[in-house]
């Protein structure tokens, strides 16, 4: 209520503002109209077919794995729809792994131990300064290079191997079997689902790296409170354990929400770096789609669009839970 | 990198000159020949560790330059990625693309550009691991096979398989170093791209080339050549021709050596070529020693194509389907007349 009628107060001596508002704007939608309109137009006179008719057409190429079932007969937009899901394949379960580990590491740089401060402070020091796409390759490599030949793989349990073309498991089936389950053959693992080297190395890089940007959040949040609140949690008799449980989290999480949800941004985004380590996402398979039909302008946009609007779910996501912990916060 | 550069090139489509003709203007008034190339493909485009291009797509950029300019080193090279190349070419940053692409009915119809001439028939092939102990493509059921993704490879792939019936799973990297370490780290059963490369691949790559082979197949035709942009037929001509006088020259036996002597010789149809009688240059807007020139910096087809891939060169190529036609070949060269 009170904010509304600060609004009500300002909006009058701001009616000049709003009017140049509106003008920078409308401005600013010529502007890219106008780029559009001549854009479309050259490539007309140069006779470069353009539109989004592509996408119904079948795609043509195959999707190593996908976890939308996909045949290289389907349409192209399936195409990418698969790839975003590999996307999202990726990024949801790093985003929970590096939150985790992040807030851990984090906790663990204001622990009383040196020696884990020390360990903890060291971990975001080197991965946070190394480039993510050389940590990426590093990771690929380390595994594939680790794990055993496929024909060799590894049976960790009955249907369960372990191999260089990663670890398969036991699948519900699609045709009339009760369970898909992994044989190991002259060419490597057949049947089941797999978790390949290309995946693993993805979650595996994306978490650990945005870990360390989730780490130093934690801890600007934790530091950002006032000294008495600790204080006052231990001259309590709360073990250290229970002052950051139950005192100091909670009213950190208000300052440490809106940076948190910016790092799941990046780690989002920071997922296009698949296309390094052979991992289908989406921007690997709208850069083969780009490929097969020359249509360069139409699959950057529809990779930008896509992008957008993950990242804008991805802020209201985030301001909604601001707005909630910040209530629970006022009313406790 | 790539996506920024695209998009910065598609931005300033509306601003790059938009008529047709003028490309030889353009390139009389620079001095210089702008020439798309690959980021580095040895034996077509490469560039040495002195920042010297050379390969047999750069040699075409040279005969062009040598022909237009009479100067084969008044070329600018553009590394393009796969990804980049065509839309380098439509916004005009390029004059013509000389880079292992790939003649299809898609590309040349419908992307504002023209294929000019073949410069080199390749096809797909397979390189295995001899522990594999297997002897044909057909055997490589669920099969992962490590592929680099921009090129024609993974549609012929997927399309050469889902006509025998057999399920692979491809591996798609981005750069070709990364998708060789994989493969050679095990990662895939199967590499693939074009023979020629697999040749290179095998010899210069891998850790041990006797543990590799190549499979017999030949699973697609990549007829491979130079392209321009629509919209300027008389600088569409001169590409085409230029790499038909090469390959003409060979036909007639006129090597980079004796230019000069053949000109002086009495056969028409060499006089022909080398403007010692008619003056065929006129006809493109060229001088009248335009083929002359461009022999005197490159040497014939057949020369091209020894130095940069054949027994000349580090890849030892057979000529095979790039033999000329009256060789068992399917070089031929419309007649310079």
């Amino acid at each position: 209520m009170r904010r509304r009628s600060a609004e009500a107060v300002d909006s009058g001596p701001s009616r000049r503002h709003l009017a140049t508002q509106a003008l920078l704007a409308a401005g600013l939608l010529a502007l890219l109209w106008w780029l559009l309109d001549v854009t479309a137009g050259n490539m007309q006179e140069r006779g470069i077919r353009s539109g989004f008719g592509f996408l119904l057409e079948p795609a043509g190429f195959a999707i190593g794995e996908s976890l939308l079932p996909f045949d290289s007969a389907d349409s192209t937009l399936r195409a990418l729809a698969a790839g975003l899901a590999n996307t999202l394949r990726a990024a949801l379960p790093a985003i929970v792994a590096s939150t985790v580990l992040g807030t851990l590491i984090g906790l663990g740089r204001l622990s009383s131990n040196l020696l884990l401060r020390g360990l903890c402070a060291a971990y975001v020091e080197t991965l946070r300064n190394v480039p993510l796409l050389l940590q990426l390759l590093a990771w690929y490599f380390v595994i594939t290079d680790l794990l055993p030949m496929s024909s060799e793989a590894l049976q960790l349990a009955p249907h369960v191997f372990l191999g260089k073309s990663g670890l398969a498991l036991p699948w519900p089936g699609s045709d009339g079997a009760l369970l898909d389950l992994p044989q190991r053959g002259e060419m490597g693992i057949s049947g089941g689902a797999a978790l390949t080297p290309e995946f693993l190395a993805l979650l595996l890089g994306l978490s650990l790296y945005t870990a360390a940007y989730v780490a130093e959040t934690v801890r600007a949040g934790i530091l950002s409170l006032p000294r008495g609140q600790s204080d006052a949690a231990l001259a309590l008799g709360l073990t250290r354990l229970q002052m950051f449980r139950l005192v100091l989290l909670p009213q950190a999480l208000r300052s440490i929400i809106p940076p948190l949800t910016n790092q799941h941004l990046s780690l989002t985004k920071n997922a296009s770096l698949a296309v390094a380590i052979g991992y289908p996402d989406l921007v690997s398979v709208a850069n083969t789609t780009l490929n097969q039909t020359g249509r360069a302008a139409e699959c950057i946009a529809l990779i930008m669009a896509v992008y957008l609007i993950l990242s804008l779910l991805t802020a209201w996501l985030g301001s909604w839970l601001e707005r909630r912990t910040g209530r629970w916060a006022h009313g406790s | 990198m790539r996506i920024l550069t695209i998009a910065l090139t598609l931005l300033l489509l509306p601003l790059a000159p938009a008529h047709a003709g003028k490309t030889l203007d353009q390139i009389r008034q620079r001095a210089q020949v702008v020439c798309g190339v690959s980021t580095g493909v040895i034996g077509f485009s490469s560039a040495d560790s002195r920042g010297r291009w050379n390969g047999l797509d750069v040699d075409v950029c040279r005969a062009i330059a040598a022909a237009v300019l009479n100067d084969p080193d008044k070329v600018k090279y553009v590394p393009l990625n796969a990804q980049q190349r065509f839309t380098a070419l439509q916004s005009g940053e390029v004059d013509l693309l000389s880079r292992n692409t790939t003649w299809t009915l898609t590309r040349d119809a419908s992307l504002g550009l023209h294929f000019t001439a073949v410069t080199y028939y390749d096809g797909q092939g397979f390189l295995v691991p001899k522990k594999l102990r297997i002897t044909s493509a057909r055997q490589l059921k669920n099969a992962e096979i490590c592929v680099q993704s921009g090129t024609t490879t993974e549609k012929n792939l997927s399309d050469w398989f889902k006509a025998q019936g057999i399920k692979i799973k491809p591996v798609v990297f981005e750069k070709f170093e990364a998708s060789i370490k994989a493969f050679f780290s095990g990662r895939c059963q199967a590499y693939t791209t074009d023979a020629s490369a697999l040749a290179f691949i095998r010899s210069k790559e891998a850790p041990q080339p006797d543990d590799y082979m190549v499979l017999p197949e030949l699973i697609s035709k990549e007829p491979l050549g130079p392209v321009v942009r629509r919209g300027d037929d008389e600088w569409f001509a001169i590409v085409k021709w230029v790499i038909f006088a090469l390959i003409e020259a060979e036909e007639y036996g006129i090597t980079q050596a004796n230019v000069e002597q053949m000109k002086a010789g009495g056969d028409p149809a060499v006089q022909r070529l080398l403007g010692s009688a008619e003056d065929s240059g006129k006809l493109l807007g060229l001088d009248r020693d335009w083929a002359a020139r461009a022999l005197k910096a490159v040497g014939n087809y057949g020369e091209m194509f020894q130095r940069n891939v054949g027994s000349a060169s580090p890849l030892k190529l057979p000529r095979g389907a790039n033999a000329l036609w009256n060789k068992g070949g399917l070089m031929y060269a419309p007649p310079i007349r």
